[in-house]
């Protein structure tokens, strides 16, 4: 009996072990994106078709051309409350970061310090950008203005607030490949860049689990709004049933077929999106041609879903 | 017969309306569809425009005066009695106005004024030529959409 219980002891403190290694933070190595050069102009385009002012810059400030990234924007969600930090180049920002430091947070979800950060920084989305566009976005930011504003901590009840908890959830959830795989056109594939890695539509547009993780078979097919009220509407072929000319053209101007006029966030992706090249619109529209026709999913018990079967 | 029938199709318009303005319906219904009417307008006269101006329709100097002049006229209504309380998504099932109008009125009626002023500078430019008017879409578009951004509830 007694031998019993020691083995189960070793295999508990094994298997505490081994969750502690799954669950470590995992930078891509310095010396590697060290090597990169950034250029401050390409990175401007990156920047927009990232969507970063969007949610770092401070709450009801109007898009410029160099926006101020204070943060200070707060998401509520089922997880607690978080708040955008300041990510200017200053010492309250990533002023004093390396570049490879800021690339890590975007690329892997990974402090200077070594820790995760929560996923509504959109870096599931992020990890699947090219690092030398990565770079470039770098560079863009050191170019805007600095901002002394201190970042305030998130509202964060136990027990999401425990960090490494958020090993386990990356190793659950992260999504390293594309999600639309298989045979694309060029134009299709940039599309995909610009839709699955860059813009993080998916963060909107996707239902989560009761975990808050894509639910990525019912990918693009809409999904409640975060702020409580609200849905955000199926943009696969069977939600958004608009030509792809439509599709550019609210891209741009922000103007749908019938002349209605795009709100919530994404009057904010609208802003950014218009700061695109014409072909990146269409490859956009494109993709989401080529994506899966998928009825809005029915809701998962316990996500907070009540508007997906409007 | 004829006769007849134009007396029976005035008789059966005048009921309607009547019905349409009928006591059961309450102050805030009728708000509502007001306000839902208004936004209607707007979208059939940005339709021609806005459709000359992505080029889906040719530009025709006329048409798009007489849109532009609509979207001025719609804009410049005083909107005081639209946005009674009890109007919101969180007291009508049909309404998709937030209930942050009601704790941000001066912002809003800010918002209102930034669409006038864009409105004003398309009617200038509307019948001048195409090129003139699809300069002046911009700014109205991004009026509409910085007033959905923060007023108007996500939905389908």
């Amino acid at each position: 009996m007694r031998r019993a219980l020691t083995a189960l002891g070793a295999l508990a403190l094994v298997g505490a072990g081994v969750a502690w290694w799954l669950t470590a933070p995992d930078p891509l190595p310095e010396e590697e994106l060290a090597a990169l050069q950034g250029d401050a102009a390409r990175g401007r385009t990156i920047f927009a078709a990232a969507g970063c002012a969007s949610c770092h810059v401070a709450p009801d400030s109007p898009t410029t051309d160099a926006p101020v990234l204070a943060g200070g924007q707060r998401f509520v969600t089922q997880f607690g409350t978080f708040v955008a930090p300041n990510i200017s180049p200053s010492p309250q920002g990533v002023g004093d970061w390396t570049d490879a430091q800021v690339m890590n947070a975007v690329l892997r979800g990974v402090s200077p310090e070594g820790r995760h950060y929560y996923p509504a920084f959109p870096w599931n989305a992020y990890n699947k950008a090219d690092p030398q566009d990565v770079a470039d976005l770098v560079a863009h930011l050191r170019t805007l203005p600095p901002s002394d504003a201190e970042s305030l901590p998130h509202e964060v009840p136990f027990p999401f607030n425990i960090r490494r908890s958020l090993g386990g959830w990356k190793l659950l959830f992260m999504q390293t490949d594309w999600v639309i795989a298989g045979d694309l056109t060029p134009e299709q594939e940039r599309g995909r860049y610009l839709v699955e890695a860059l813009g993080h539509c998916g963060e909107c547009h996707t239902p989560r689990n009761i975990l808050g993780g894509l639910r990525t078979s019912a990918w693009l097919s809409g999904a409640p709004d975060p702020s409580g009220t609200g849905h955000n509407p199926n943009i696969t072929p069977a939600g958004l049933q608009w030509s792809e000319a439509d599709i550019v053209a609210m891209l741009q101007s922000g103007f749908t077929p019938d002349f209605d006029v795009v709100g919530g966030e994404m009057s904010e992706v609208v802003a950014n999106t218009a700061q695109l090249t014409d072909e990146d619109r269409q490859a956009i529209a494109a993709y989401l041609k080529a994506v899966p026709p998928i009825e809005s999913a029915a809701p998962e018990p316990g996500t907070g879903d009540s508007t997906a079967e409007e | 017969m004829r006769r007849l029938t134009k007396i029976a199709c005035l008789a059966a318009t005048a009921l309607t309306a009547t019905s349409a303005l009928a006591q059961d319906q309450s102050p805030e219904q009728t708000a509502l569809e007001i306000r839902q009417g208004h936004m209607l307008n707007y979208a059939a006269n940005l339709g021609v425009v806005g459709g000359m101006a992505r080029g889906d329709r040719e530009y025709d100097a006329a048409a798009a005066q007489v849109a532009a002049d609509n979207l001025l006229h719609l804009a410049s209504i005083n909107q005081s009695y639209y946005w009674p309380e009890g109007t919101s998504n969180a007291d009508m099932e049909e309404s998709r106005a937030l209930p942050a109008i009601w704790e941000n009125m001066a912002d809003f009626d800010a918002k209102q004024e930034t669409l006038l002023q864009a409105v004003t500078a398309l009617q200038a430019a509307a019948g001048t030529d195409l090129a003139t008017l699809q300069g002046a879409m911009g700014a109205v578009g991004q009026s509409c959409g910085g007033c959905h951004e923060d007023y108007r509830e996500s939905d389908e």
